[in-house]
């Protein structure tokens, strides 16, 4: 069980993390105190309704966003002290983000949305590998625009592996997609989990998926709800809802 | 080339519709400001080059009668550097072909074929030889007009005897820069020419052996030129010396001068103008459409891209914008500049007048637009690269709308509460939109206005101060009956006789050297108006001044001006200012016939005679002019307001045209530039409202009906910046020569209106077929 792993392979420790966002007049408490650790190589699956703090979560381990109070560290760095630079640096060398509605632009073909990342990465794989992980190496030259909804997913996942990040960050990666999608999209994260080896962490509102983690992390209002440990992990491919 | 650079490149090719209206935009404000100040610049160059090169005289004089022994006294003058004495006289021009008699000024040219002062340039044919009297070198636009080509023939009535003469030149003086007949505004280049003979033909020709009639010298570092212009006086006071006067009234200069300073004024009150409005919606622009890229600079962010690359990505962006701009503007600029150049070209005879924008000015027009553009895309990038990544990624939430005031909401449909609420919503847009539009109107109104003011110069003027068919002046003063010889030609039904004296009027420490003009008691030919052009009696005490006069001398009704004759007897005498009449052109006093012949001492004299012609019988009456011997000169009204409205189509056409021109580019770029953005960010909406059933037709109510609203609000707004505008155009035009009367005509607001409202239509028609292919599946597809 990898939550037996030693503190040496420990790449988060977050403690007692609060957001706050004023939104308009409203004060919206995002995270209510979270504290969770994640280990090098493991696929967690953070599982919640929508506006359980899920994604400011992610986004605060992710570097995109600073607590309003607690403490999250990257092995030895403390995220929370790091300043804009820093953060900067930290997601170009160690992260790698999918988000739900892709976002990729839309002026750039598949490959050039891969190689966007990979042009300032410190040890990139060439975009049209990245690409074949995904099975999109055929589609390199279209656009945007061009792409189904899970093939946009789909390069969206190998824009986030092609800098080979440590940690791989995944937000509703299937929220937009259909089951049929959704899995092919889940697989190629699975591969790049098994395959390079990159601790990967998936954000859902749907249990289904929970089955492919090593960790099935809840969430509710704010807080972890509990942390269940998968005995065995479900291939993507296997995956119905 | 990186991924960045390629998305930059499509950037820029999605947004070439905006980047074009902006580059436009910017384009014109500084073409605008090449074409003024490099314009001035260039004629300023040519002026002081030629006057430097062909030794411009610095005073004149002219006088009756003078031994040339004299010329060593007037020489010795302290702070004289160089005289030149020289025969001058007018003379009336038989023309083959042409029906109206002309005028011309003869001008000796010394022995040696070199004047000292004042050099003829030779353009083509040959300088004159000693010996040959009957040869000729006539001006440039004189022999343009006319055809003329070294070896043809004209006759000159030169003091009474008709001279066949053969043209072997064709010259340029710095004299005839500007080549007018004394009395006009603008040139006639087909009635007036400049002839340049041997002095011994004219000597003969007028009685002047050894004797000259006419005087220009240039001054020594430092003179003074008010000591020297008293000591010239003193020395042909005797010799009937009609006042000596300096390069500021030499007519050539003061009308070149003149025109100088309105480019002044033009290129300091409207290039700056247009620069700052192009500067404004480059700004609007970029600001708008970096803030539309929030969530792909989110994205940038989250991948690592730092806060410096992503801004040099989007600077690159503004820049590339500028870079249009800038291009489109230089080119436009020079091509504005020569063509501008060359209308000046045709006015103004300088051997060499090309344009050439000082390298200062193009630095200036460019730095503005760089500068522009970097605040525009540095304050961009700094509000939506300030933000959280993760808060950028995410759409931006929507809009807190502030309530309106329920008694308007309630009257409103949900279409028109959207517009409303919009536009509340973001006031600063609002208003920067609302600005742009009014700018565009009010640049029409400051364009169109001049035709305005024109038109009111020309009525007071041709119409209502000016109701004779022709001046007739006579080549000395003659008795008073002569006006019934006059009244007995062909074709005259009304003449009116009038003496012009040329005179040095003073009010305190205010010196004008000008005419005053003695007219018939009781005329009606040439008539005297108020502001409202109503017909002013001439009183029979007492001096009328016109509304310039007035302001040169600061004196109003009652105050006392001391009047000193420049030729007859000089008198000086005190005159009381009994009336001001409103006049745009010239410095003139007037006085009534009688009473200035016996202020002067003289008899019953006249020098010109108004004359209301009978069209049927005009041949008639030209052809006895022209062999009238006692007749100097004749200037035709009619000619004349058909030359004035031809240069003024002329001159002012393109520049004009050109700024109207920019007013619709104006409009058209605001309106485009935020419709286009204003879609971009709203796509959305209006594609749901449009899945809610609402038509295409109100769809694009809800969208256009913001741009309409904004257009109507900023017309009257536009209508007062433009009276603005040209109020301080008129007040800044006010020079030696004439003022520009502030009348802008009930068109010229409708006109800046309907630009205003094409160019919106223009683009709202654009933009209705963008929205007409609103995509309404992706918007269900995609996130909200």
């Amino acid at each position: 069980m990898r939550s037996s792993v030693g503190d040496g392979n420990r790449v988060f420790a977050a403690r007692g993390l609060t957001k706050v966002y004023a939104t308009g007049s409203v004060l919206v408490e995002a995270l209510r105190g979270v504290d969770l650790d994640l280990f090098a190589g493991e696929l967690v699956l953070l599982l919640g309704p929508s506006g359980s703090g899920k994604s400011t979560l992610l986004n605060i381990l992710g570097g995109l966003d600073r607590p309003t109070a607690g403490e999250v560290r990257f092995r030895d760095h403390d995220l929370t002290q790091l300043d804009d630079a820093a953060l900067t640096a930290f997601r170009r060398d160690h992260i790698g983000f999918v988000f739900q509605f892709y976002n990729l632009i839309p002026s750039l073909t598949a490959e050039e949305n891969v190689a966007l990342v990979s042009e300032i990465a410190p040890r990139p794989m060439p975009p049209t590998e990245a690409l074949a992980l995904v099975g999109l190496a055929e589609r390199r030259h279209h656009f945007p625009s061009q792409l189904s909804g899970g093939e946009q997913q789909r390069v969206a996942v190998a824009r986030a592996i092609a800098k080979r990040p440590e940690i791989l960050l995944c937000d509703e990666p299937t929220g937009a997609l259909d089951s049929r999608t959704g899995i092919v999209v889940l697989a190629a994260i699975e591969a790049a989990n098994r395959e390079l080896g990159t601790t990967t962490v998936v954000i859902t509102h749907n249990a289904a998926i929970a089955a492919m983690g090593d960790r099935v992390v809840r969430f509710h209002d704010g807080r972890v709800a509990d942390v269940a440990t998968n005995p065995s992990r479900r291939p993507a491919a296997e995956l119905i809802w | 080339m990186t991924a960045l650079h390629r998305k930059l490149l499509r950037t820029l090719w999605q947004i070439r519709g905006q980047t074009l209206a902006i580059g436009l935009v910017l384009g014109c404000g500084i073409a605008i400001y090449i074409m003024a100040v490099g314009t001035l610049n260039s004629l300023v160059a040519a002026r002081d080059t030629y006057y430097d090169q062909s030794r411009f005289g610095e005073v004149f004089a002219h006088l009756k009668r003078a031994p040339e022994a004299l010329l060593p006294r007037l020489t010795a003058i302290s702070g004289v550097k160089a005289t030149e004495s020289r025969i001058v006289g007018d003379v009336l021009l038989d023309l083959p072909g042409v029906a109206e008699p002309a005028r011309g000024k003869v001008v000796s040219v010394p022995a040696s074929g070199a004047p000292l002062l004042n050099a003829v340039t030779i353009r083509e044919g040959r300088n004159l030889r000693p010996d040959h009297p009957d040869e000729v070198v006539v001006s440039e636009a004189f022999a343009q007009a006319h055809r003329f080509q070294p070896g043809d023939h004209l006759a000159a009535d030169i003091n009474g005897h008709l001279r066949p003469l053969i043209i072997v030149g064709i010259g340029l003086s710095p004299e005839y820069v500007y080549a007018i007949d004394p009395g006009s505004l603008l040139p006639d280049n087909r009635r007036f020419g400049v002839l340049w003979m041997g002095r011994k033909a004219l000597a003969g020709a007028y009685d002047l052996d050894g004797a000259f009639n006419d005087l220009c010298l240039t001054l020594a570092p430092g003179a003074d030129i008010a000591t020297v212009m008293d000591e010239v006086d003193r020395l042909l006071a005797p010799y009937a010396g009609v006042g000596a006067y300096g390069r500021r009234d030499q007519l050539s200069h003061a009308l070149l001068s003149g025109e100088i300073d309105q480019l002044k004024v033009l290129s300091r009150m409207v290039p700056p103008a247009f620069l700052g409005i192009a500067a404004f919606l480059l700004y609007v622009a970029a600001t708008r459409l970096i803030e539309i890229e929030r969530e792909q600079i989110g994205l940038l962010k989250a991948c690592g891209y730092g806060d410096g690359a992503i801004a040099g990505h989007y600077l690159a962006l503004v820049a590339a914008m500028v870079a249009v701009g800038t291009i489109l503007g230089l080119g436009g600029g020079y091509w504005l500049g020569e063509a501008i150049t060359a209308i000046y070209r045709q006015f103004y005879r300088f051997p060499f007048l090309v344009f050439r924008p000082e390298a200062a000015t193009v630095a200036v027009a460019l730095g503005c637009a760089v500068v522009t553009g970097l605040i525009a895309a540095i304050v961009a990038v700094r509000r939506t690269a300030g933000l959280p990544p993760a808060v950028a990624m995410q759409p931006a939430p929507p809009a807190a709308y502030r309530a309106l005031p329920a008694c308007i909401i309630n009257r409103l449909t949900e279409p028109g509460r959207i517009v409303l609420r919009n536009l509340w919503r973001w006031p600063l847009r609002s208003a920067l939109t609302l600005l742009g539009f009014a700018l565009a109107v009010a640049d029409v109104i400051a364009s169109l206005f001049a035709y305005d003011s024109i038109e009111r110069m020309i009525d007071l003027d041709f119409f209502h101060a000016q109701r004779q068919g022709l001046i007739i002046t006579f080549s000395d003063l003659r008795p008073w009956h002569v006006v019934d010889e006059v009244a007995r030609l062909p074709g005259a039904k009304a003449v009116e006789p009038f003496r012009s004296v040329a005179v040095r009027l003073a009010a305190g420490p205010r010196i004008v050297r000008t005419n005053v003009t003695g007219l018939a008691p009781e005329g009606t030919l040439r008539r005297l108006v108020d502001p409202k052009m109503k017909p002013m009696a001439m009183p029979d005490q007492g001096l009328m001044v016109s509304t310039r006069l007035a302001d040169a001398l600061a004196v109003t009704v009652g105050d006392q001006i001391i009047v000193q004759a420049l030729e007859g007897r000089r008198m000086t005498r005190p005159v009381t200012v009994a009336g001001i009449a409103e006049e745009y052109m010239g410095k003139t006093a007037y006085m009534s016939l009688p009473r200035l012949n016996r202020l002067l001492g003289d008899g019953e004299v006249v020098n010109g005679a108004y004359l209301l012609d009978d069209p049927q019988r005009l041949p008639e009456l030209y052809a006895r002019l022209k062999k009238a011997p006692i007749i100097a000169g004749v200037a035709l009204k009619a000619a004349a307001l058909q030359s004035f409205r031809q240069t003024i189509a002329q001159s002012m056409g393109i520049m004009l045209t050109f700024y109207i021109g920019f007013g619709a580019v104006i409009a058209f770029g605001v309106a485009y530039n935020s419709a286009r953005i204003g879609l971009s960010e709203r796509s959305r909406d209006l594609a749901s409202l449009r899945v809610l059933g609402f038509s295409r037709i109100e769809v694009s109510y809800v969208f256009l009906g913001e741009l309409t609203l904004l257009m109507l609000a900023a017309i009257p707004l536009g209508w007062l910046m433009g009276y603005g505008w040209a109020w301080a155009i008129a007040s800044g035009f006010k020079n030696d020569l004439f003022t520009i009367p502030l009348v802008v005509a009930p068109a010229t607001y409708g006109w800046a209106a309907v630009i205003l409202i094409a160019a919106v239509t223009l683009c709202g028609l654009i933009i209705r077929r963008k929205i007409d292919r609103l995509d309404l599946v992706a918007v269900l597809k995609t996130r909200e």
